[in-house]
């Protein structure tokens, strides 16, 4: 197969980009999963579940909006990548609202880290339900 | 749940190397590949980082 044609083929999926990418930011590997890649997004969600499943059990820190604080506003977004996880973890109360052990601080980065990495896996998503990504 | 520095190192590595290969690369192939070398560039990474701190306090 050719990749013009494996771009076509992606197009064809009939999901339009923005859906793809909005999908795959609310939950994790939804976006790969709408353009029919189910291996793909059944490693995205289980890894970016893992990571943030993995930071909330380090008992790291779910940051808040309007702290005030420029690091925190930056973990507020990075956090928000997460999707429906960050808002599950803000309706159950799940983490900390300060770091109270040394290992928290992992916690916080890893919560971090997976809603950034969920962005990218998002992202993704997009490339390949516009055709800008072959496969 | 209480986790070693150096299981967090793994764990971290692991889960970030699994996204990395799938969104940097097309082909199957060329993601395990670039996802294990981003694995290893985590770990070892890490521990090459590890040793120079210990060296610049010694």
């Amino acid at each position: 197969m050719s990749k013009a044609d494996k771009a076509l083929l992606n197009q064809k999926s009939g999901v339009s980009p923005a859906v793809a990418l909005f999908a795959g930011w609310l939950v994790p590997g939804a976006g790969h999963l709408l353009i029919r890649k189910p291996i793909r997004a059944l490693l995205l969600f289980v890894s970016i579940v893992a990571m943030f499943s993995i930071g909330i059990a380090l008992e790291g820190k779910v940051y808040t909006p309007n702290t005030g604080d420029l690091l925190d506003i930056l973990g507020f977004a990075g956090d928000l990548g997460s999707g429906v996880l960050y808002i599950l973890a803000r309706v159950f109360d799940l983490g900390h609202s300060s770091v109270q052990i040394a290992i928290a601080d992992y916690g916080t980065k890893f919560i971090v880290v997976a809603g950034l990495l969920n962005i990218v896996s998002a992202v993704d998503a997009h490339s390949l339900a516009s055709g800008r990504k072959l496969s | 749940m209480t986790v070693t520095h150096f299981g967090a190192v793994l764990l971290f590595a692991f889960f970030t190397s699994i996204v990395f290969g799938i969104t940097q690369r097309s082909e199957p192939k060329m993601m395990i590949r670039f996802g294990a070398f981003c694995f290893a560039l985590f770990v070892f990474g890490t521990i090459a980082a590890s040793w120079g701190m210990w060296a610049i306090k010694h």
